[in-house]
Formats: structure tokens, sequence, C-alpha cells
């Protein structure tokens, strides 16, 4: 059993303003290759600890405890100048809204091809070569118009294949897609899932696949990471979470969702009383903090 | 000149809502801008009303044989005349306490008959749209496309000079300025809900105009009317630097400046002193002005 | 993109055509003799009467207009009553003086003021802002009037160390071939001429250039502020670029156009000023004769200025509004 690529381990954070936990002593595990979905509400802290393994933490945020390893080295601690160059290089991500993810006063070809330029110290030429290549790799059919092209010029749907080629440029060790298929229609969203999923098998990339809509997660995910005020709820093998929900709150959540395998499952509500559970569960786990702390 | 300025925090703090007038009082009292700024005002104010109390010494009076003495600090300095004389002997602080009449006055007058014209254009403007609007902006852009200084210059030689010549030229050339802000802001603020409800009541257009959407629109004016108080100023003193503002006689900050400059070499504080008081005075009305906007923005939020 | 451009210039010729109309009625309406005003003393009988004639003086007013208006459009501006030449022959004698000002202190006003919003950004997050953002207010504050004589004070008497008036020494005897003193001296290599003019110049541009810079540092940092916020700065961070390059490479294309939108009319502004700082450092350019005309009722004279300030005005708006959608890809672009 080789060494996972990531793991977080007890991260807390709390924010400076009132003090009030972020993170509740979060751990995870993610192995080459693999795709692990961190699913939870919004606010739940899933886009905390994606900014924490990018090192782009808000400073309003503060890690109180914990760490976060990539292939070994310490995100967290790494000085400024070492963390640009190794989440620049090693990390990708594929931000929510490519509508406002991409420069408006750039080109899509240099926007595409900065990693290249910067972190494989490839020429211009060189560089908008390899930016045809990976733009044909995700089906845009006119790569050459696209590179010349502003990304008011293009579509939804086009953007956001633009900004997989560009996440996948440098072969990145991990990758975090930041809930990628929200700002997108229905029908662009499958295809847009397929692709990640392709382009994945075929570079043998970690994903960390952020997001609140468990069809997704169960379309694309190996593993699962189910997130609830910044506690880990539940965590595990995808299949084995469905069909087998250790967790009232994952019980409720998959309940909650609509079922595109079975459509007259009907949707349920997560109940209040689960949610009070919940609730309860993280209070004590505060004050455990407060009496050991 | 700060139109920009004043216009991108405008824009960014644009949520209609009526702001309550007490409430707002107290707080813009509080801020230390305010109090500054608003504190050295009042001391000018104070300066001009009681100048002939105050001064110490005729600020006409010629005395050939105290000509060009220091001020009070300097070696060769004569007593009582705490900033010193010009070539005619004259009491320079005196002149300058008296100085503070045509400055103030002319601001004033100068700002409110600016803030008045304008604000009603702008209103009208901004809430009828249409051709109001239409002719409105191309009075605005043709008002524009005149230097303002050569504007007011020429205006003054035009009707002559005196104190009524300089505040209407002054006025004539500003309101403009008014009229610009607060065409965008009624703009902005005549699709608010609060205005939609006005009008769902049966308010008619002047109703609305007048009793909700210009008490909301008045906090801007304000601000831009300290503004535009410091700009008056200025413009004046450079009338006066000319010789274009009011008679010879009557001593202003801008004359007393262009004195000086004559004899800068021989006694620079004739020229040096009002001109560190007209900066100082311009320096309070933005200072009232910037605490102004800094307590009113946030209290838009409410 | 041609017909926007079209339609300016038509509103812009409109708006000249109310300014004539304005000038034309208040020079008319001025009180006392027009024609004593537009003719020196110890005129003949004779000079009278052309004048009259040529000026229509004795037909209504609408016609009067009209006899300048057409004489306007064939470039004739009328003949300056102070100085006994064309007034067209003035205006074109002293413009690149007034030109060369205005220009030098745009230049200037753009790198300062650049400069200062962009220290502000990369600086933000230190204690180096609130330094810069107090000195933005002090120039903030400061009209060029106050600037220009706290220069005189400062560095042309408590220390002399450069010249109160002119454009260059007149000792020296320099001869130029244009009016463009200073281009020429650069073009031609004359590098000590260059200087002199230059000296000349540093009071006055900087006076003019001093308040434009605090606008623009205002306003494009807040615009530097806003691109900075926005999610493809989020993923250039991502990317691996420094701080500086974010700001510079990424953020400021995108805070040109608004700032330029805001600040453009304000370069107006600017060779509006001119007419009192020429004035105060004796620089023989058009402001300066702006207010010797005025004062010595050159009417002729004021009118062509006042036209010339309005042309160059007009034709200001225009370029700040083709280089904002030239800026901006996306009205520029498809």
């Amino acid at each position: 059993m080789s060494k996972p690529l990531l793991t977080i381990s007890n991260l807390s954070a709390v924010s400076r303003r009132d003090n009030k936990p972020i993170l509740r002593d979060v751990s995870l595990t993610l192995d080459n290759g693999r795709i692990q979905g961190l699913v939870g509400e919004s606010g739940a802290g899933k886009s905390t600890i994606s900014k924490a393994i990018l090192g782009i933490l808000a400073s309003s945020v503060t890690v109180t405890g914990g760490s976060v390893l990539l292939d070994g080295h310490d995100l967290i601690n790494m000085p400024e100048r070492e963390k640009r160059r190794f989440v620049g290089s090693q990390i990708a991500l594929i931000p929510q809204d490519p509508l406002t993810a991409l420069n408006p006063g750039r080109k899509i070809g240099d926007q595409l091809t900065d990693g290249l330029k910067m972190w494989k110290g490839l020429s211009g030429k060189a560089a908008a070569a390899r930016g045809l290549e990976l733009l044909d790799q995700v089906a845009i059919r006119d790569p050459k118009r696209v590179m010349e092209s502003f990304p008011h010029q293009l579509s939804g749907g086009m953007r956001q294949r633009v900004l997989i080629a560009s996440a996948f440029a440098l072969q990145p060790r991990l990758l975090i897609a930041d809930e990628p298929t929200t700002a997108l229609d229905v029908t662009v969203q499958k295809q847009v899932l397929k692709l990640l999923k392709t382009m994945q098998a075929e570079h043998g990339t970690a994903v960390l696949f952020v997001t609140h809509d468990l069809g997704v997660v169960a379309q694309l995910c190996d593993e699962v990471t189910l997130l609830f005020q910044g506690k880990v709820m539940e965590q595990g093998v995808a299949e084995q979470i469905f069909s087998a929900p250790r967790h009232a709150y994952t019980r409720a959540l998959i309940a909650a969702s609509p079922r595109y395998d079975n459509p007259s499952a009907g949707l349920h509500p997560i109940d209040d009383a689960v949610i009070a559970a919940c609730r309860a569960e993280i209070a004590s786990f505060d004050n455990q903090g407060a009496r050991h702390g | 000149m700060a139109d920009a300025v004043h216009m991108t925090n405008t824009a960014a703090s644009a949520i209609p809502t009526k702001r309550a007038f007490g409430p707002t009082l107290r707080a813009l009292l509080r801020d230390p801008k305010v109090i500054i700024g608003g504190g050295f005002i009042l001391v000018l104010i104070v300066l001009a009303i009681f100048a002939p109390w105050i001064a110490p010494h005729d600020p006409l009076e010629q005395d050939l044989m105290l000509g060009l003495y220091p001020p009070a600090w300097m070696q060769g300095a004569e007593p009582g005349y705490w900033l010193g004389t010009d070539d005619l002997g004259r009491d320079v602080l005196s002149r300058f306490i008296f100085g503070t009449r045509i400055a103030l006055t002319v601001a004033f007058a100068s700002a409110i008959i600016a803030a008045v014209v304008g604000t009603l254009v702008g209103l009208l403007a901004g809430y009828f749209g249409g051709w109001v609007d239409a002719v409105v902006s191309r009075l605005i852009e043709t008002w524009m496309a005149f230097p303002a200084v050569l504007l007011s210059i020429l205006i003054v030689a035009i009707l002559g000079s005196g104190v009524h010549s300089v505040i209407f030229a002054i006025a004539i050339i500003d309101w403009t300025r008014f009229a610009r802000v607060v065409r965008a802001e009624t703009q902005a603020q005549r699709n608010a809900d609060y205005v939609t409800a006005g009008r769902v009541l049966g308010f008619n257009d002047f109703r609305i105009l007048a009793g909700e959407i210009l008490p909301n629109v008045l906090w801007t004016v304000l601000g831009l009317f300290t503004l535009e108080l410091g700009l008056a100023v200025v413009i004046e003193a450079i009338l006066s630097f000319v010789g274009l503002s009011v008679s010879s006689d009557t001593p202003t900050w801008g004359g007393m400046i262009a004195q000086g400059r004559t004899i800068i070499y021989q006694a620079w504080w004739v020229f040096a002193l009002p001109l560190v008081g007209l900066f100082a005075t311009v320096l309070a009305f933005n200072q009232l002005g910037e605490g102004l906007r800094r307590t009113l923005d946030p209290v838009m939020q409410r | 993109m041609i017909s926007a451009i079209l339609k300016r210039v038509s509103m812009g010729v409109i708006t000249l055509l109310g300014v004539a109309i304005v000038v034309f009625i208040l020079l008319r309406v001025a009180p006392g003799n027009p024609i004593a005003m537009m003719i020196g003393p110890g005129a003949s009988e004779s000079d009278i009467l052309a004048l009259k004639a040529k000026y229509g003086l004795d037909q209504s007013l609408p016609m009067q207009f009209w006899i300048w208006l057409t004489n306007f459009l064939q470039g004739d501006f009328g003949t300056s009553i102070s100085r006994q030449v064309s007034v067209i022959s003035l205006l074109a004698e002293r413009l690149p003086a007034t030109l060369e000002l205005a220009i030098a202190a745009l230049v200037i006003a753009v790198l300062l003021g650049g400069l200062m919003a962009v220290a502000s950004t990369l600086l933000r997050k230190s204690w180096g802002a609130s330094t810069l953002d107090g000195a933005n207010s002090l120039l903030l504050t400061v009209p060029e009037f106050v600037w220009a004589l706290a220069f005189v004070l400062l560095l042309g008497v408590a220390f002399p160390i450069l010249p109160l008036s002119g454009r260059n020494d007149p000792a020296a005897g320099t001869v130029f071939v244009t009016n463009f003193y200073l281009i020429e001296a650069l073009v031609t290599g004359r590098w000590g001429v260059a200087w002199d003019v230059f000296s000349h110049m540093l009071m006055p541009v900087f006076a003019l250039a001093l308040p434009l810079a605090a606008i623009i540092a205002r306003v494009l940092k807040e615009a530097l502020g806003e691109a900075m916020m926005q999610d493809y700065v989020v993923l250039a961070r991502v990317k691996g670029m420094s701080e500086r390059r974010l700001v510079l490479g990424e953020a400021l294309r995108n805070a040109v156009g608004p700032t330029l939108a805001l600040t453009g009319v304000q370069f107006t502004f600017l060779i509006g000023g001119t007419v009192i700082i020429e004035k105060i450092f004796s620089y023989p350019g058009l402001g300066n004769m702006a207010i010797d005309a005025v004062i010595n009722r050159d009417f002729p004279l004021i009118q062509g200025l006042i036209l010339m300030f309005g042309v160059l005005f007009i034709l200001i708006n225009l370029a700040v509004d083709l280089l904002v959608v030239a800026l901006n890809p996306r009205l520029s672009r498809g």
C-alpha cells in the first residue's frame, strides 16, 4: 500500500473575527489517481479546505491545528515563494464559475499557457503549440481561433473546457474541482463531467471533487468525505456509503437528493431532528476541545 | 475636481434607503474630520463676522514708515504687527482677517446658488428623463466645454468687478457639478422601491421628487457642497489675484498674494501667509467634506 | 465603430456651435460701446465705418452671428485689437507652448498617479498603504493655483533652483524653427537647450499635474482593488503568480478602462488650469494670452481663444471615449 498523495490530519481553523470554528479536526486522505468527493452544504467548510490546500486562505481565517501534507510537503507552513512554485506546478484548480474565472482582458491562449511558461520553461511558441494540443484534448473544435479569442466570445461550456484544459496543462498530481458544474446548464453539465472523467483517467490525476450534489458524487467519485459545519460526519468508499450509510446525516442527505436511478423515490427534506442531532454532536466536540484546549 | 472620486463612492453605495435625520446628525458631529474641518471654518466665520473688533489694525491704514516689517517671530519685527506689514505699511494680519469676509461671503453665496440651481436641474433631468434629460445633458456638455477659470474671468470682466459679479461668475460655472451628480443619483433612486410605493399611493411627481427623492439626495449634495465651498474660495482667490475681483481697496487673499508677489524678495511673508491661510481653508473644507461622506456612506447601509 | 465616431464628432460640432453662440451673445451683451471695444483709440471715421460693415454691426443680432460664423468657417477669426495681428496667427503661435505644457503634465500625472495606485495596491496589507493614502488625500486637496504659488515661493525664491518665468533663458539667444521648443530641442539633439526649456517647464507642469495625479491614483486604486477581488485573480494566484504580476499583469488591464472613463474628463480641467498657471509663471501660451485678452477687452481674440479651448475639450472627450472602447475587448471585438 503506497503512501497517500494528500494527507489532511486533524485540521482545525477558526474565523479571526469572532473566533468561531470553521473547521473541526478534519482528516482525510487521497491516494494517487483516486477521485474523492468532498460533500457538504454551503458553509460546511469545503471551500476552506480547498483554500488551505491551495494556500490561499483568507487572512480572516487562522489555522489552529493539524496539517495538510502533499507528498509529504507541509502546505500550511511552506514559505511563500516555494509554495507558489509547488502549488503552481503540482496542484490545479477547476473553479466554479467559468464566466468570472477567466480574465476578460486577456486572450484565452495567453491564459492557457501561463503555467507552461512559468513552471515548465516553455517558450511562447512551444507553449502555444502545447496549448493547441490541450484544447484538442478537451474537444474544442477550432482551437486556433479559440486561442486568439477573448473569454466573452466563448460560450459557458467552452469556457469550462478551457479551464479544464488549463488545469491539466502541467500534469498536476492533485486537481481540486470546486463545484465545476454548478454554473452550467444541465445538458452541458453532463458533457463536462464526462470530459473530466476522461482527462482524469488519461493523466492519472488525483481529484478532490468539492460539491453539494450527491448525484454527481455517485457518478464520479471513488470515495467520499461528508462535512457538516466543519466536521467530518462520514467518510469512506463511495459505494459503501451510498449502499449502507452509517451516519444519520448521510442517510438524510441521500434521501433528500433526487434519485436519477429511482425517480419514484421522491424527495425528502432533511429532518430537523437530524440537524439537531448533528448540532449536538458538534457542540459536544467543541466543549471537549474547550475542556482540553 | 473631485467629482470622479465622489462618483465612484456614490456608485458604490447606491442602495436607496431613507436616512433618519437625527441619528445621522449625531454621527456626523462625532467624526474627527468633521470636527476639525468644521471647527476651522467656524473660526473663520467668527473672524469674518467680528473682523472690525478682532483685527488689531485698520486694514486700509497705510503708514509708509512701517513698511516691510517682518512677522513677530523674526528679527526686526514691529510690536503689534503680528504677521508683519506690506510695502505700504498695512498690517498683514488685519488684512488677512478682513480678507476672510470676501472669501467666505463669495464662497457660501456662490456655492448655495450653484447647489440650488444644479440640484433642481439634476432632479428634473434625472427624474423625468426623455427630452428634459436630453436638453439638460446637452446644456451641461456645452457648459463643460468652457474652461472654468477663463469663463469666470470673462463674466467678471463683462459685468464689471464687484462682489456680485464674482458670486454670479463662480455659481454659473459650477452648477454643472451638482447637476451631474444629482442627476445620476436621481436616476438611480427613481426606480427604488419606496418611489414605486409612493406612486402606488397616488403621490404626484412633485410630491415624490420633493418628499421622497430630494431628502435622500440631499445628503450627497451636502458632501458636494463643502467641496464646492473650497473650490469657490480658490476661484475667488484666483480672480482677485488677477485683479478682477472686488475693488482694489478691499483686502482679499488673492489680492494680497498678487501684491506679495511683487515684493516677494523683500517681504516674502506678505505672499506666503495668505497663501497658507488659503491652503488651510481649502484643506478644512475638504476634511469636512470627507468626514461627511465617510459618515454618510455607512449610514446609508441601514 | 465609425458611426459612433461620427456621432460623437457631430455632437461635438453642435456643442461647439453652442459655445460660439454663448460667447457671441456674452460679448455683444456686454455693456459699453461695441465699436469702441473693438477698435483702438485714434481710429479714423473710415476705419469705424469699415469695422461696422465688416461685422455688420448695424444689422440684426442673428445676422451679425451669421456674418461672424461664415467668416469663422473661412478661417477668418478676425484681428486682435490689442496686438493688431490676425487672431488665428496668434492662436497658432501660442498653441504649441500650451500643448507641450499640458501633455507633459498629463504624462507626469499618469505616471505618478499610476505609481501611487499600484504601490498602494501592492502594499495594501502593510503600513505603507495608510501613508500613501494620507499623501493622496493631501494631494487631492491642493488645487493647481496653490501648488504653483507654493513652488514659486519654495523653488523660485527661497531656494532659487528653478527659473520663475518664460519658456527659456532669453540671454541664451536660442533660435527655434517651430514653436514646440522642447520637442524641437530633443529631436535635434540640443540637450543643453532642451534642459533649459525643461527647467522652465518643471514648476508649471508639476503644478498642473499633481491634482490630476491624485485623482488618477484614487480612482485607479479603487479599480485595482475591485479587480483584485475577482475570481480570475484567485485562479492566477493558484497558478503561482507573484503579487506583483497579479497586480500588473492581471488586474491592471481591467482597471485602466474604468479609470480612464471616470478621469478622462479631468484632463480638460487641466487644460483649463493652464489659464492661471501660465499667468503665474509668465509662460507665453494660450492661457496667459487669454487673461490679457479679457482685461484688454480684445473681443475677437477672446472669441478665438474660447473656441480654441472648446475644440480642445471636445477633441479630448472624443479621444477618451475612443480609448475606453479600444481598451475593453468586450466593446472592441465581437
